[in-house]
């Protein structure tokens, strides 16, 4: 007996909703049975990853502040790369809107009012656009690829922290730590449910996902995106300049991730600190990819994700396992998602060994 | 500047050049078979940890540069088999082999962070007393492997029938295809000498550079070399010239401070994002020769799916 | 002496598709035979039994009398057959030697292979420098390549699979040459067309296929172009309606002077081009493929923008800074070439693909917002007046068959009632039935008043469809001329770069 792959007439709609499920469910399993070979704990370490945080409904208000940025920047992501615009510097861009709202809120220390906060998103936004502008800038009028520049400017961003934690920025009364002051009331994120970390960020999530939504089924902004990733020739025979798509992707998913870097520093951080960069902009491609570049999917991957890295931590005081274990996982999830890939485009057949006239 | 100081650098250069030479070597035959493997960093990542077990374990240093190759095929054969037999998206795939790699790299190196091992010596020791001997023979055996490898790939694409081939694949897959070659088997070859070359390229680290283990020590320069391909238009000598100059750009510090005045002012974080901006400027002004990117093999990146 | 190959009962079968019926037929030693059919008819599969790509479900293929299993195009090439394909197998950024030595099955030192190459360019007459790069060479002499690899491996049977439709009329003739010399010498060739005035020119046999099935082996000089056109399609031919006495209105597109920018490496930009279309008219641009026919539609469409207002006007109303989008705005549509991926989009549904350009012509978006019920609406109406065989809105284009698609994308364009519609290739590729029908489409277009332009490489098109010709070259409109005015011989002479009054004199009286 053989198989052979049949082009499918049209995609498949249930594949593309299936394959992510799969892939979580396959990771589960073939992550259990790696880590066991390799000498981890491996049952453990997807009971603890995948499972407790669920089950322990201390870790619920984790979830969810884990949750927002990931999607926030996620959402981005994947309006990025519908249009084929391949942003992956948001971990840069989110660094740079946290250092815009930081400044922000330095700036207005010790005032009070209710325009702080906006004023720091507002910041937050601008600078994560503004430090996706540059590859947006490059890619349009030299044509030098967004991947590799955005990535750069990520690396250099993590040592514009280092510089300004260090000096300017640092806390007088810091006791030599590179850290900024605490924010002043007026500049921290209010939490929404008392006795709880879960602060306002959670729910902004959720609006910017549904509007996002909304706009990339229905309006001709998500049109454009849709149609210059799939075919770009189509896109300028319609109408649709491809540089004008390259800085739209760029500027929108700049500034939302720069809007969760704003979410975290004025919600868990309260201050600058060089840890700020913790990875939710490259845990973000997957959470885009997960979530099936649909901002709707991207709500639940993103919530997957935060399970992840949660369990990380559970499984690193638990069972002792490192928490990078939760990026490997991680990783995981996204190979099997692009190796289901195949069968939204392609059927598997069977085929009877052919008979008449062939030989090997 | 003295005659010592100019060695002192040259040393310096080469010897920081290396990595991103070897990883770029092997990013250059992979793309110029026409795919995309953005998981160098990745592939380095698991090479690195590689070594520097095997090195740490058995004290062995070439069996650990054999062994990180050999894990470096290893996971580009993850890569090799989602885009190649699975014609998934390259670009997501190499991102997603550089989240693993780092991932993957920092789980098996728990518990190893600040454990020395010995660097790898110098292959002609007693040629290296010298100072002047030294800026040739003073290397290890990787900076001369590294070397070697610039000829043997020029020499390979250039004039062997094989290469032909492997750059035919990278042109024009259907044609090769429709010709009779084996598109999927060439660039498999091409892809796992990619992995072998990055599982070297990230042995450097531990094995010549820094004596230890750290997470993500590779630190991007997998992407560098990535772009360092771009910037070689896919020639493997400019390859040579373009890897020293970055040695010189990542090394600037050590001198700059070294020398006194006024750039030994300048914060040390600019020098550390010196590389990364450097990559940036390196990008743009590849990119204003208009001529560059018209060399890039026609099917870079493009899945291939025989029509029949 | 046994027949050369000898095919009988040969079946070739697909899912839903049965490609080849029980074909037999017979090739004989220096033989010139024609195989012929529309397209779909199964031409290109019972070739690539022959030369091993596919294998046959059914029947059996003899060698020189031997029954023989062609495993493979390795096998075919031992055997002696060669074949040169409609789309080159060839790699823009190698060396016609590289090309060469990547196609030969032995390795054989460059040095003598070199030789080898020179020895059958001069026999031949196919002359060419081995160290030139296939980018920059002209179609012409890239299918001299394909001759001179499978020539060198010295066959016995050659197939050429469509081979002149990218050549002037004057590179056929010198094609045609070589045929006969390589007949003389005794190799078959296997000559796959549907252009009946060639086969009457150059077969000695000519094998008809329809629909899968053989329908008859005559000898095509024995026939008329009518009777062979009949078998090859069946049902008697349609003709065009034209409404009687028109007459050709104000000037309605008038372009002047326009010129695009050279973007890349390899393509011809347009090159000081000046034409009117008038309304009712009917503007055929003929053109050997790569003639700057892409740039000047893109420039035309908008997708190019000229720096120049005035270089392209409509009813007096400059376009030339305009996009697509302004273009369309205005009364300008336009279909490229390429079907899917330029005029549509494959992953995208029939409504998407409406909205793409019918979006502002026909208001489908109102506050930014796409209105998918006016999209929907419209695309049904697109289905049902061009006959597209879709099951809905909903269908993805790349569902569709390319005819049907086509018709689609006409549809699309037409039923928004531009005042100037320009065209490429209309009809590339798709089914007799539904070319008609375009043809139709077109006509009645016109008839209504717009103005059109047709660019395409099928003369037989351009002359059964056109009021006015004109011929591009290297970038350059010739001068435009009405159709009755002009001969095959000056508009072969005009595509092969002869230009004006030395075209009327090249041709022998």
């Amino acid at each position: 007996m053989q198989f052979r792959l049949e082009r499918r007439p049209e995609p498949s709609r249930v594949m593309i909703y299936a394959t992510p499920v799969a892939a979580v469910l396959l990771t589960m399993v073939v992550g259990a049975v790696l880590f066991s070979l390799i000498g981890f704990d491996g049952l453990g370490a997807v009971r603890e990853i995948f499972l407790t945080p669920l089950t322990n409904s201390f870790k619920w208000q984790d979830l969810g502040v884990k949750a927002a940025p990931l999607i926030i920047i996620g959402v981005g992501l994947s309006i990025s790369y519908r249009a084929n615009v391949w942003n992956i510097g948001a971990e840069g861009q989110y660094i740079v809107g946290g250092l815009a709202a930081t400044w922000v809120a330095l700036a207005t220390y010790g005032m009070t009012g209710w325009w702080i906060l906006p004023a720091m998103l507002v910041a937050g936004v601008a600078g994560g656009a503004a430090y996706a502008a540059i590859p947006a800038l490059l890619k349009t009028r030299l044509g030098v690829n967004e991947i590799l520049t955005s990535l750069m400017l990520t690396y250099a961003s993590v040592q514009l922290i280092y510089y300004l934690v260090r000096a300017p920025w640092k806390d007088p009364m810091g006791m030599g730590f590179p850290q900024t002051r605490i924010f002043s009331e007026a500049a921290r994120l209010p939490t929404i449910i008392p006795t709880t970390i879960v602060h306002l960020g959670v729910p902004i999530a959720i609006v910017v996902a549904l509007v996002a939504w909304f706009i990339m089924s229905r309006s001709v902004f998500g049109y454009r995106m849709r149609v210059v990733g799939a075919a770009p020739h189509a896109a300028r025979y319609g109408g649709f300049s491809e540089n004008k798509t390259i800085w739209l992707a760029l500027l929108v998913s700049g500034g939302l991730a720069g809007m969760a870097g704003m979410l975290e520093v004025a919600g868990p951080f309260q201050r600058m600190v060089p840890g700020f960069p913790t990875g939710y902009g490259f845990t973000a491609i997957i959470v885009a990819f997960l979530g099936r570049l649909n901002p709707l999917g991207v709500i639940f991957a993103g919530i997957v994700m935060a399970i992840t890295f949660v369990g990380g931590e559970v499984a690193q005081t638990t069972i002792g396992l490192s928490s990078s274990a939760a990026g490997v996982f991680q990783a995981m999830m996204l190979f099997f998602l692009l190796a289901g890939d195949l069968l939204v485009r392609y059927r598997i057949k069977r085929v009877q060994p052919q008979t008449a006239g062939v030989t090997p | 500047m003295t005659t010592e100081l100019i060695i002192a650098v040259i040393i310096t250069v080469v010897g920081a050049s290396t990595p991103i030479l070897i990883a770029a070597l092997g990013e250059l035959v992979v793309e110029r078979a026409g795919v995309l493997n953005l998981g160098v960093e990745g592939m380095m990542l698991v090479g690195a940890i590689t070594g520097f077990v095997i090195v740490f374990t058995t004290g062995n240093h070439y069996l650990a540069i054999a062994l990180a190759a050999a894990a470096g095929v290893a996971t580009s054969l993850i890569f090799g088999f989602l885009t190649l037999s699975l014609s998934a998206n390259q670009t997501a795939t190499g991102l997603a082999l550089t989240i693993f790699g780092t991932g993957f790299s920092a789980l098996a190196g728990q518990g190893f962070s600040a454990r020395p091992v010995t660097l790898l010596g110098p292959l002609f020791p007693g040629l290296a007393g010298d100072p002047v001997w030294r800026v040739i023979f003073g290397y290890s055996a990787l900076v001369y492997f590294a070397l070697f490898m610039v000829l043997a790939i020029w020499w390979f694409l250039k004039k062997t029938r094989a290469g032909l081939i492997l750059r035919a694949v990278g042109e024009n897959d259907l044609s090769a295809h429709s010709i009779g070659y084996s598109v999927i088997g060439v660039r498999y070859m091409a892809v796992m000498f990619g992995g072998a070359m990055a599982g070297i390229a990230g042995a450097c680290f531990p094995l010549l550079l820094t004596p230890q283990w750290a997470d993500g020590m590779t630190a991007g320069r997998g992407w560098i070399a990535v772009a360092l391909v771009v910037f070689a238009s896919w020639r493997p000598l400019r390859l040579l010239v373009g890897a020293y100059l970055f040695g010189l750009v990542m090394t600037t510090e050590l001198y700059a401070k070294a020398g006194g005045g006024p750039l030994s002012a300048i914060p040390s974080e600019l020098w550390a994002a010196l590389p990364y901006l450097a990559t940036i400027v390196v990008l743009v002004l590849i990119s204003i020769r208009r001529d560059a990117s018209t060399n890039a093999p026609a099917c870079l990146g493009k899945p291939f799916v025989p029509s029949n | 002496m046994p027949h050369r190959l000898e095919l009988t009962g040969i079946t070739k079968r697909f899912p839903g598709v049965l490609a080849n019926d029980n074909v037999t037929f017979a090739v004989k030693p220096g033989e010139i035979h024609a195989l012929l059919g529309e397209n779909g008819a199964g031409k290109s599969t019972l070739v690539k039994m022959i030369y091993g790509i596919m294998q046959p479900d059914a029947g059996e293929i003899r060698w020189d009398g031997r029954p023989v299993v062609v495993a493979n195009p390795k096998a075919a090439r031992r055997l002696g057959i060669g074949m040169v394909f409609q789309h080159f197998s060839l790699f823009e950024a190698l060396t016609v030697l590289e090309n060469i030595a990547l196609g030969m099955d032995s390795k054989i030192p460059a040095r003598e292979l070199e030789a080898r190459i020179r020895a059958v360019m001069t026999q031949y007459g196919l002359l060419l420098d081995p160290h030139r790069t296939v980018a920059t060479l002209s179609v012409g002499e890239r299918q001299r390549i394909e001759i001179v690899r499978a020539l060198l491996l010295e066959p016995k049977l050659l197939i050429m699979d469509e081979p002149t439709s990218v050549l002037t009329p004057q590179e056929v003739e010198q094609l045609f040459e070589v045929l006969r010399k390589l007949a003389a010498e005794g190799c078959s060739i296997l000559y796959i067309s549907h252009k009946l005035y060639e086969i009457k020119a150059l077969c000695d046999t000519a094998t008809i296929l329809r629909g899968g099935k053989l329908v008859d082996t005559c000898d095509p000089r024995q026939e008329t172009s009518r009777t062979m056109a009949e078998k090859m399609i069946g049902a008697g031919l349609r003709d065009i309606v034209r409404s009687q006495g028109r007459s050709l209105g104000q000037a309605k597109l008038v372009v002047s002077r326009l010129s695009t920018p050279k973007s890349g490496h390899f393509d011809v930009p347009v090159d000081d081009v000046s034409f009117t279309v008038r309304e009712g008219e009917i503007f055929g641009i003929a053109g050997v493929a790569g003639n700057g026919q892409n740039a000047l539609l893109d420039a035309l469409s908008g997708e190019t923008r000229s720096s120049d207002s005035a270089a392209i006007t409509l009813g007096g109303y400059p376009l030339g800074l305009l996009d697509t989008t302004g273009r369309r705005k205005r009364g300008l549509c336009a279909v490229p070439e390429e079907r899917n991926g330029h005029a549509a989009v494959g992953d995208f549904t029939l409504a998407d693909n409406s909205v793409l350009t019918a979006r502002d012509r026909l208001h489908m978006v109102v506050m930014g917002l796409i209105n998918s019920g006016a999209a929907k609406t419209y695309t049904g109406r697109v289905i049902a007046e061009f006959a597209v065989k879709a099951l809905g809105p909903a269908s993805t284009a790349g569902s569709l068959s390319g005819g049907n698609l086509q018709k689609f994308i006409m549809g699309r364009e037409i039923l928004q009632k531009p005042s100037v519609l320009v065209v490429s290739q209309p009809t590339w590729g798709v089914d007799a039935g539904a070319a008609a029908a375009i043809h139709q489409a077109l006509v009645d277009l016109a008839a209504a008043g717009s103005a059109i332009v047709v660019i395409s490489q099928d003369l037989d098109e351009l002359r059964t469809l056109c009021d006015t010709l004109a011929v591009i070259n290297l970038g350059r409109l010739s001068a435009a001329k009405p159709v009755g005015e002009v001969s095959v011989e000056e508009i072969g002479l005009l595509m092969g770069g002869v230009h004006g009054t030395e075209a009327r004199d090249a041709i022998p009286a």
